[in-house]
């Protein structure tokens, strides 16, 4: 393993992150803005949900915007430089094995996932106003599920990167995505699907629903949710399969 | 101490599309996965049978061939980036499939497209590239402006790489593969798109660069390129090498290479009946009343004779120009085809 080389390429991403912050800002803030805006503050204050609606909401938005970040910062790049440029190629070319330069972007998507997660959470709050309770009585359990979800985003990231072609980028938001995100327990907990007991045991094949349900339990204890132990075991089953998958498609990617 | 580099009884079969044609593949939604039972149609291509050679350190050797007659699949594979299917491949003392990390350390790539970093500058790039190879903060600084000004790009420095012309991008890839001073240096078609002017001096950097002791290979269509620049030179076609020497040597080795272009006041028929049973000619030809080709093994020992002929029929010689056998030729001598086809 060669240090110097894995940090230069995290160097890079980081230095071409830094150069479009300002965009980065608005793809990872502008959608759970506007969302947490119009159910958290317009929707609860015009009376058409209860206020205790803002706190089941805040998790699920930190949840999804870690979620998408992550895929996005790893998926999107490396559809990029594995088409018709192959602009990886430099860095396939670097003296380090081939499945380090995943392990770096996997590290890259992490880092990218929570800051992404970290900055929902103030302007969240800013947005809903007053009435959003939730608590940081766990600080631990709160890093490791951040730990956790934003390891799941960049793994679903490179994997996807490394299996979706650039004609097909559109098609991966609205099939795999869209569904991710609605049927992710990310607006309502996963308690409130009973009304629909085959869609609710069907929801827990997306570990987006982990992933919300996770963190709820970890900042709004009081609204039912699915017990820590059981999300967080599938949120590390999920991320250690999706590694492994990811790195193994990463392999054959980089060479013909 | 230089590095050399020695290849075995390499062999590639693609059994998906080689990388020139590669498009959104593994994730299809096209009528391959929905055909149920029905084999997918599989496509195989052989790119470079059974190859053998070794290129001693220090020399600038250059695989020449058509296009598809699988020059960057080798470069490929001895550069990590192709997995052989059979047969191996050496740098230096590393086999480059299993030892890729220090294979990897040794080389430096000029791929055929430009694979530039399109999210930094011109001089990130070589910045970049310096890092990634472990050189100090001082030391790529100092490289990257040696680079820039070697290749002329110090005033394009500052700009976004995805802003330059296809020719600055080629000196700027050329310039990366550089930076981190490899033993062996590898070019693949590297002044296709470049203006005469810039052909020039990408020629003298690559011969000072094989002045330093540095092992370089380059593939090249371009007779003029292979023939100033190599040392040695393997023809290669169909994923064979057919045949392989000092461009000197196998342009020596097609009978009749030189071709002798000769004027007189009148060419009798006795003349060029003369001029056929000269030593070494194997072709006359004659298209006007004042002319004749003359295809022979070799081009100044024959003027003597030639002239001696004329005299003896009272004939005047007007002119004489010596065509030397040209790669080109040699190409067609071997294949039966033209490089350009």
């Amino acid at each position: 393993m060669n240090w110097k080389t894995f940090y230069a390429l995290l160097a890079r991403d980081g230095h071409v992150a830094r150069r479009s912050l300002a965009m980065v800002l608005v793809q990872n803030l502008l959608q759970p803005l506007l969302f947490t805006f119009v159910f958290g503050r317009v929707l609860t204050s015009g009376g058409m949900m209860q206020g205790s609606f803002k706190s089941v909401l805040l998790p699920g938005v930190i949840a999804i915007s870690m979620v998408i970040a992550g895929i996005q910062a790893v998926a999107m790049p490396l559809i990029t430089e594995f088409q018709f440029s192959r602009e990886i190629e430099d860095r396939l070319l670097a003296p380090i094995e081939n499945g380090w330069i995943a392990v770096e972007k996997l590290v890259a998507g992490m880092i990218q996932a929570l800051m992404a997660g970290l900055v929902v959470i103030p302007a969240a709050w800013l947005t809903m106003g007053s009435g959003t309770n939730i608590s940081f009585a766990r600080p631990f359990a709160f890093v490791a599920f951040c730990l956790l979800v934003a390891l799941f985003a960049s793994a679903g990231g490179l994997t996807l990167g490394c299996s979706v072609g650039a004609t097909q980028i559109g098609l991966m938001f609205s099939i795999i995505l869209t569904p991710m995100l609605m049927f992710g327990c990310v607006y309502y907990p996963w308690s409130f699907l009973k009304a629909f007991p085959g869609l609710q045991y069907a929801v827990l094949l997306n570990p987006v629903v982990y992933a919300s349900e996770g963190l709820r339990g970890v900042l709004v204890p009081s609204v039912p949710h699915i017990a820590g132990w059981i999300t967080a075991t599938v949120l590390a089953l999920a991320d250690v399969g999706l590694v492994a998958l990811g790195i193994r498609k990463f392999n054959k990617k980089a060479v013909s | 101490m230089g590095i050399g580099i020695r290849i075995e009884h390499l062999r590639k079969v693609y059994d998906t599309p080689p990388p020139s044609a590669a498009g959104g593949r593994g994730f299809s939604f096209g009528p391959t996965r929905s055909g149920g039972r029905k084999e997918k149609k599989k496509i195989e291509v052989l790119a470079v049978d059974d190859v053998s050679l070794e290129i001693p350190a220090g020399e600038i050797f250059g695989l020449l061939g058509p296009n598809g007659a699988g020059k960057s699949t080798t470069i490929g594979i001895l550069t990590t980036r192709t997995e052989p299917t059979g047969g191996r491949a050496f740098i230096g003392e590393f086999d480059v499939w299993k030892q890729q990390v220090k294979a990897k350390r040794l080389i430096g790539v000029v791929p055929q497209r430009p694979n530039l970093d399109f999210a930094l500058t011109t001089r990130e790039v070589l910045l970049f590239h310096g890092a990634y190879f472990g050189q100090s903060a001082r030391e790529r600084v100092r490289r990257a402006d040696e680079q820039l000004e070697k290749f002329k790009l110090t005033d394009r420095a500052d700009q976004m790489v995805r802003e330059l012309s296809g020719g600055l991008m080629q000196r700027l890839s050329i310039a990366r593969a550089m930076m981190h001073d490899p033993e062996v240096l590898f070019l693949d078609e590297p002044s296709a798109g470049l203006d005469p002017q810039t052909r020039l001096m990408l020629w003298d950097i690559i011969r000072g660069y094989g002045n330093l002791g540095k092992t370089i290979v380059l593939t090249t269509h371009y007779m003029d390129e292979a023939d100033t620049l190599c040392q040695r030179l393997a023809i290669i076609d169909h994923g064979k090498i057919i045949a392989e020497g000092t461009p000197q040597a196998l342009k020596s080795s097609i009978p009749g290479g030189y071709l002798l272009r000769l004027r007189f006041d009148r060419a009798t028929e006795e003349l060029l009946a003369e001029l056929r049973g000269l030593p070494g000619v194997t072709e006359v030809k004659s298209a006007d009343p004042t002319a004749a080709d003359v295809y022979a093994d070799r081009g100044g020992p024959l003027i003597g004779p030639i002239v001696n002929a004329a005299q003896a029929a009272g004939i005047e010689v007007r002119d004489v120009h010596i065509q030397e056998p040209s790669l080109e030729n040699l190409f067609l001598h071997h294949t039966g085809r033209s490089l350009r086809e």
